[in-house]
C-alpha cells in the first residue's frame, strides 16, 4: 500500500489547471455591464436590463454565453407603480417583459428586463433565439397585449379568440358583485 | 310479425347457431327486406361465403416475413394528400382535463399537432393581485391541483425571499415531508392515468388507490385532501398531529412493496413496452431549447434536478439520487417517474428522523398572527389578529423568482412588489405548460394512439397550464 502511495504521490502535487475562464468571477457584480445593458442583482438574482432596441441582441448574446434554457417570458405591467429602481440609462416604460433564463452548465440564471412603451407595446420574437419561448409569448400577448413581432403564431392562447381586452394590464378592471346589506328577514 | 306463421319464436340460440326453425325462411327474408340497406341482423354463420371468410381471418391480406407492403397493390383508393383534421378532446378521457388537442392525420399517422389550452384558464394571476399575501397560497395550491404543495412552496418562497426572513428549520422539514409526499400521490395518479390510457385499467385502479393512502395522511395533517393551504409565508400553518411519525412510516414501509408488485405487473409486460419503447423521443437539445424541465427532461440524459442542482429547503441535507434516462422515450419517462416514487420514499425516511423540534412558524409578529387560544385572553393580540387579518403585512418592494422542482419540472413563482400587502405581479412559470410545448414535436410523424401514450408521458395538470 505505501508503494503505492508512494507512486502516485508525486503526480498529486499537480493541481488541476485553472480553466480558461476562471470559475471565480462573480456571479452576480455589484454593478457593471453585460453585453452593452447594464447588469445588476435583485435579491441574489443577477438581472439584466435593456431597452426595446437592445432585447434581441441581449437575448442572443446570452444564448451564445450557455443561457440554453429558456425558463419563462412574462410581462409586468407598472401602470400604477411608476416609481421603480432602475439603473441609469434605462427609462422607465409602462410595460416590461421580464426573460427568466438558465444556463445548465454553469448552474447560473439571470433575469433580463426590457422596458416596453405603453403607447406601442410590440417586441421582437424570441422564437428564433429559444423555441421554448413560443407559449410564453403568446401568454404576454394574451395577457398584456404586447406584440411580438415575427411570432409564428401570433394568436390568443388562454382567453378566448374574440375576447376584448388584455386581462392582466391594470386599466382592466376586475368585475365585482356588489355586496347588498339587507334587514334581516322578519 | 304476425303474419309469419312461425310454429315457434326464434330464440338467441337459433341466431348463434344459425339454426332457421320451420317458417324462419319467411322471417329472414322479412329482415332482408326491411330497410333499404338491406339486412340489419347478423346473417347465420352457414351463409358466409369462402371468400368473406378469408377476408375476415386476415388470410387474404397475410403477407410473408420480410415482404414489405406496398401501398400501391392495395386495390382501395387513398388519395396521397388526404389528410384529415381530428379534434382529441376537450373533453376526453386520455387528455387528462381540457386539453384539446387538434391533429391533422393521414390515415393513423399524425402530420401535425397543436395543443389548444385555456378551457380552464380562471385568471388566477389577476387574482392573486388582489388578494393578501397571507391569503396568497389559498390561491396558488389550486393551480397544479395533483401537486397543491409545490404551487403553495414557490409562491411561499418568493414572499419570503421579498420578506428577507428565515424559517424555523421545524417548518423547512415539514415542508420537505409534504412535498415529497405530495410528488408521491401526484406521480401514482400519473401511474394510474398512464396505465389507463395504455389499456392496463386494473392499475387505474390501485394508482387511485395508492395515491389515498398518501392523501389519508395529508387530510391528517392539514384538514383537506387536496387544496391544502398549509404553507404559509413564514412557515406552516399548523403542526404535524400526534401519531404523524408512525403513519409516515407505515407509508414508507407500504408504498416500497407495493412498487415492487406493480414493477411485476406493469414494467415486464410486453403490451405496455411495446406501447412505450421508443414512442415519442425527445433530444436533449430539444427537451432543452423548448424549456422542458422535470422527468421530460431527465429522461433525455440531462442529469437537471433543482433539489440537487440549486437546493432550496434542506435537500442538501438529504441524500437521494437523480434519475435519468438515456434515450428519452416515454419508456424513460415510465421508468423515470417509476423510480422518483422509490427515491421519495427514502428521502422521507430521512425526514422522519430529521425533523426538529421548536417553532413550525417564524416567530416575527408582523408576519405570523398570534395563536388562537391567545386571542380569547389578551387584547392586544386580538388587535394584533385584526390588524393582520384585515390589512395584512407589508412586503417591501422588489422583485424575486424562486424556482422549485415540482413533480412535473420547474414551478416557479415570479413576484413583484410594490411595498403594499397585496402582490403588485404575481406570475408562477407552471412546468406543465412549458413541457406542453413538446407535444407538437414529440406527435410529429407518431401514430394516432401513440399519441395518447405521449400526452400521458408528458403529464399535463391542466389547472397548472391554464391557471
Amino acid at each position: 500500500m505505501n508503494a503505492v502511495n508512494a507512486a502516485v504521490e508525486p503526480v498529486e502535487p499537480v493541481e488541476p489547471a485553472e480553466p480558461v475562464v476562471p470559475v471565480a468571477v462573480p456571479d452576480v457584480p455589484e454593478a457593471g455591464t453585460l453585453h452593452g445593458c447594464p447588469f445588476g442583482e435583485s435579491l441574489g438574482a443577477a438581472v439584466v436590463h435593456c431597452n426595446r432596441d437592445q432585447y434581441l441582441d441581449l437575448c442572443s448574446a446570452l444564448e451564445a454565453d450557455g443561457y440554453a434554457l429558456p425558463v419563462g417570458v412574462t410581462g409586468v405591467d407598472y401602470l400604477t407603480h411608476p416609481g421603480r429602481d432602475l439603473p441609469e440609462g434605462i427609462l422607465a416604460e409602462r410595460f416590461e417583459v421580464v426573460v427568466e433564463l438558465l444556463s445548465l452548465a454553469d448552474h447560473k440564471r439571470v433575469r433580463v428586463r426590457c422596458q416596453v412603451p405603453g403607447d406601442d407595446p410590440r417586441l421582437p420574437t424570441l422564437f428564433g433565439v429559444w423555441p421554448g419561448t413560443e407559449a410564453h409569448e403568446r401568454e404576454t400577448y394574451d395577457m398584456f397585449g404586447i406584440e411580438f413581432q415575427g411570432h409564428p403564431d401570433p394568436s390568443r392562447i388562454l382567453m378566448p379568440e374574440e375576447w376584448e381586452g388584455h386581462p392582466l394590464r391594470k386599466d382592466y378592471d376586475t368585475g365585482h358583485v356588489p355586496v347588498q346589506f339587507k334587514e334581516a328577514p322578519h | 310479425m304476425s303474419d309469419i306463421e312461425s310454429p315457434r319464436k326464434v330464440t338467441l340460440v337459433d341466431r348463434l347457431l344459425g339454426r332457421i326453425p320451420p317458417g324462419g325462411a319467411q322471417l329472414t327474408e322479412l329482415l332482408e327486406n326491411k330497410t333499404d340497406e338491406g339486412i340489419q341482423e347478423m346473417a347465420p354463420r352457414s351463409r358466409t361465403s369462402a371468400r368473406e371468410l378469408e377476408l375476415e381471418s386476415g388470410s387474404v391480406l397475410r403477407l410473408p416475413e420480410g415482404v414489405e407492403l406496398n401501398r400501391a397493390d392495395i386495390d382501395i383508393e387513398t388519395p396521397e394528400e388526404e389528410s384529415m383534421i381530428l379534434n382529441l378532446g376537450p373533453s376526453h378521457p386520455s387528455t387528462h382535463g381540457v386539453l384539446r388537442v387538434m391533429v391533422e392525420i393521414d390515415g393513423e399517422t399524425v402530420l401535425r399537432s397543436k395543443p389548444v389550452i385555456g378551457y380552464l384558464h380562471t385568471g388566477m394571476e389577476k387574482t392573486a393581485e388582489e388578494l393578501m399575501y397571507h391569503q396568497g397560497s389559498t390561491n396558488v395550491t389550486r393551480m397544479d391541483y395533483l401537486a397543491p404543495f409545490f404551487n403553495e412552496l414557490a409562491f411561499c418562497l418568493s414572499v419570503e425571499k421579498l420578506l428577507d426572513i428565515e424559517i424555523p428549520p421545524r417548518a423547512t422539514w415539514i415542508r420537505m415531508l409534504m412535498c415529497e409526499f405530495n410528488r408521491i400521490s401526484s406521480h401514482f395518479l400519473w401511474l394510474a392515468t398512464n396505465s389507463a390510457d395504455l389499456g392496463a385499467l386494473n392499475m387505474l385502479v390501485y394508482g387511485w388507490r395508492e395515491r389515498e393512502m398518501v392523501l389519508a395522511f395529508f387530510e391528517k395533517v392539514t384538514g383537506l385532501r387536496m387544496n391544502h393551504n398549509y404553507f404559509r409565508p413564514g412557515g406552516v400553518a399548523a403542526d404535524l398531529p400526534d401519531g404523524w411519525h408512525d403513519d409516515a412510516l407505515a407509508l414508507c414501509q407500504a408504498i416500497p412493496r407495493r412498487m415492487d408488485e406493480y414493477d411485476d405487473l406493469l414494467t415486464g409486460q410486453p403490451i405496455l413496452q411495446k406501447r412505450l419503447q421508443g414512442v415519442g423521443p425527445l433530444d436533449a437539445e430539444t427537451a432543452i431549447g423548448l424549456g422542458v424541465t422535470g422527468p421530460l427532461l431527465r429522461s433525455t440524459g440531462v442529469a437537471w434536478d433543482l433539489r440537487r442542482d440549486e437546493p432550496y429547503l434542506a435537500y442538501d441535507d438529504v441524500d437521494f439520487d437523480v434519475i435519468v434516462g438515456t434515450s428519452g422515450d416515454c419508456w424513460d419517462r415510465y421508468a423515470i417517474r417509476f423510480n422518483e416514487i422509490r427515491e421519495s420514499v427514502r428521502i422521507i425516511e430521512q425526514i422522519v428522523d430529521m425533523v426538529p423540534p421548536g417553532d413550525f412558524r417564524t416567530q416575527d409578529k408582523k408576519i405570523t398572527p398570534p395563536p388562537r387560544n391567545r386571542i380569547d385572553e389578551s387584547m392586544e393580540a386580538l388587535i394584533h389578529h385584526f390588524k393582520l387579518y384585515t390589512e395584512g403585512f407589508r412586503v417591501p418592494t422588489g422583485e424575486a423568482y424562486v424556482p422549485i422542482e415540482s413533480p412535473r419540472g420547474e414551478s416557479g413563482c415570479y413576484i413583484v412588489s410594490d411595498g403594499t400587502s397585496r402582490p403588485y405581479r404575481m406570475h408562477m412559470r407552471a412546468a406543465s405548460f412549458a413541457n406542453l410545448q413538446a407535444m407538437a414535436p414529440l406527435a410529429k410523424g407518431a401514430l394516432l394512439a401513440d399519441t395518447i401514450a405521449i400526452v400521458s408521458t408528458i403529464d399535463p395538470v391542466l389547472g397548472d397550464v391554464d391557471r
